[in-house]
């Protein structure tokens, strides 16, 4: 199983779409590793600097709604785990790039409005960590002296089988005899 | 209670329920290119499952990048072509009988109504408008469709949208599915299924219900279906003759996977075409949408006519009738792509290419190329784009470039004016 948890990149928008994720002109690459550099390039959003500090420390990033739409390019979860971001928490999700998460053995949290304006305004005192418990389903947000602020989330049985079991080849490949 | 067409094909390919809510169906057809394929294929032979469920049920293209513009994309095209050639994947398109994959891949028959489809690449709900269940997907599910021959997914529920009214001159399936996009917004069909209904759809062809099933995926939905009909047999007829004999006997095999009438459906939505204008995207997000005739004076760089949404030759049609005897405006490219090398020959034939080549166009070769700013017609910054592809995204066909959606018959105008133009003045 992966590692989840770490500093917090906030991106206050919504409908962050995979070509901003990663652009297709680098889908001709075959190493996961090569898209590392490229990750969320041309995402134009205010206070947001592509390659920065900010994005280079982040493993965990909070946005708004209907984060990963557009292009099914499991590309863009690859480009979020080379980076060592192995967690996304959003209001919601495209399907495609939640299930890519997943099938990855990576966590897709979504948690309502209010929960996701709370973190929002603790970076507001400064950086923000995120500790994630499996076990116990609670995200705990910290900012310097102020927080923590104690998540609750909700994961399907289905996506929790697919992050402890690394992902849905893993999972697949242990229950369907090969065709 | 009745059954959506969703519903009926879900329970016709259950192969497990591992989890409430959660249902892994076997799949009918495995489609792959090279741009989502690759990695799969590597990840398989890393972990010495370089196997395929069925040959016959694998159908692979390289249409992405065609033909192969450096070494990387020829490096993806030889892994495909090499793994087509070791599993014995006989349905195997590469150049010289390639295409866009969903124009392609129904041109050849292997879309029938019932189908369960996956593919590495989100507008594979463009095969619903064959009354499939067909879905985009990442790698990974590619992967294991690929080995295992399944997929899992959660029910989806379905919007049904009733197309009904009297299409104006000078509006498309393209205007239709842009209306509707405004209206949902680029989230408002998240995890649903569309079903397109109505007089508009039962009389709309094969290329037009695929134009507006390609765009569902703008919405957010899993898939776009159109009920399989006459219309739908007469498409698909060189390839199913053999096995029904006769239209009507298959016309009615097919209607077993029509929606039953006291079917229940997560909510409707009414769209009335009669008052239809054309329409355009004017930002970043498919749901910005407006009238052709109240964008002002927007002027263009290049125009697009291609794509898995208009590249088909209906759509050549549609924009050759325009651009015929007209030349395009003075500083403005035109590119014109047909979508499959069927397409191609066919406008060929008809003249369809000499009219674009005598009004200044470049046809390039089947490709998706420009569309996703990969190649054949990336733009510079802040060039702008008058395009019939399916997406307007923040550098998608090219870094700090601006693409507008719209009708082919709305690209074809607005390239003889070199603004923003409605076809309507030149019909």
């Amino acid at each position: 199983m992966k590692q989840f948890g770490g500093p917090v990149l906030f991106l206050d928008r919504r409908d962050i779409n995979t070509d901003e994720i990663i652009p297709a002109k680098y889908l001709t690459e075959v190493d996961k590793a090569a898209l590392g550099p490229h990750v969320l390039e041309d995402l134009k959003l205010e206070g947001f600097e592509p390659g920065g500090s900010a994005l280079r420390s982040a493993r965990v990033i909070v946005t708004r709604e209907n984060f990963g739409c557009g292009s099914s390019r499991e590309h863009a979860p690859w480009a979020l785990e080379v980076n060592d971001i192995t967690v996304v928490i959003a209001e919601s999700f495209a399907r495609i790039f939640r299930q890519n998460m997943f099938n990855c053995g990576m966590l897709a949290i979504e948690l309502p409005k209010r929960d996701i304006d709370t973190a929002f305004a603790l970076a507001r005192s400064g950086p923000v960590e995120c500790a994630v418990d499996l076990d116990r389903k609670t995200l705990l947000f910290t900012a310097g002296g102020c927080g923590p602020a104690n998540v609750a989330f909700v994961l399907g049985q289905f996506e929790e089988a697919l992050v402890r079991a690394g992902g849905w080849v893993e999972f697949a490949d242990s229950r369907y005899a090969s065709g | 209670m009745g059954k959506t067409i969703t519903e009926k094909i879900f329970d016709a390919h259950v192969k497990d329920t591992p989890f409430e809510g959660v249902v892994v169906l076997s799949l009918d057809v495995v489609f792959c290119h090279e741009i989502t394929t690759p990695i799969a294929i590597a990840d398989l032979v890393w972990r010495e499952k370089d196997r395929v469920f069925d040959a016959s049920r694998i159908k692979a293209v390289i249409d992405h990048v065609t033909p192969s513009k450096d070494t990387k994309s020829a490096t993806q095209a030889k892994i495909m072509r090499d793994w087509a050639r070791r599993h014995g994947i006989r349905d195997f398109f590469d150049v010289g009988s390639n295409g866009v994959c969903h124009a392609l891949f129904p041109e050849k028959g292997f879309v029938r109504p019932g189908y369960t489809v996956i593919m590495g690449d989100s507008h594979t709900c463009t095969y619903g408008a064959f009354g499939a269940f067909a879905a985009g997907v990442g790698t990974t599910d590619l992967e294991v469709g690929i080995l295992k021959g399944v997929c899992a997914f959660r029910r989806p529920a379905t919007m049904r949208l009733d197309i009904e009214g009297h299409m104006p001159k000078g509006v498309y399936a393209k205007d239709i599915i842009l209306e509707i996009i405004r209206r949902l917004t680029v989230s408002g069909a998240t995890n649903k299924v569309m079903e397109f209904r109505g007089n508009v759809v039962e009389s709309m062809s094969m290329d037009e219900r695929m134009t507006l099933a390609n765009m569902a995926v703008e919405a957010g939905a899993t898939s776009g279906l159109c009920m399989p009909d006459t219309v739908t047999v007469d498409y698909l007829w060189t390839h199913i003759k053999g096995e029904f004999g006769d239209k009507k006997k298959a016309a009615e095999t097919y209607a077993r996977w029509r929606s039953d009438d006291d079917a229940q459906y997560e909510s409707t939505l009414a769209v009335d075409v009669s008052h239809l204008e054309p329409l355009v995207t004017v930002g970043y997000k498919p749901d910005q949408v407006k009238k052709v005739s109240e964008v002002g004076d927007v002027r263009i760089d290049q125009v697009y006519i291609g794509s898995c949404t208009n590249g088909r030759l209906s759509d050549l049609r549609v924009a050759a009738a325009i651009a015929r005897g007209h030349k395009l405006a003075d500083g403005v490219r035109g590119i014109v792509c047909p979508a499959t090398t069927d397409v191609y020959r066919q406008a060929m034939k008809e003249g369809l290419l000499e009219v674009f080549m005598d009004a200044g166009y470049c046809v390039t070769n089947p490709t998706c190329g420009a569309c996703l700013g990969m190649s054949n017609g990336v733009l510079a910054e802040k060039e702008v784009c008058a395009s019939t592809t399916n997406r307007n995204f923040n550098g998608r066909m090219g870094k700090g470039g601006m693409v507008h959606l719209m009708s082919p018959a709305s690209a074809a105008a607005s390239g003889i004016t070199g603004r923003i133009a409605d076809p309507r003045e030149f019909l």
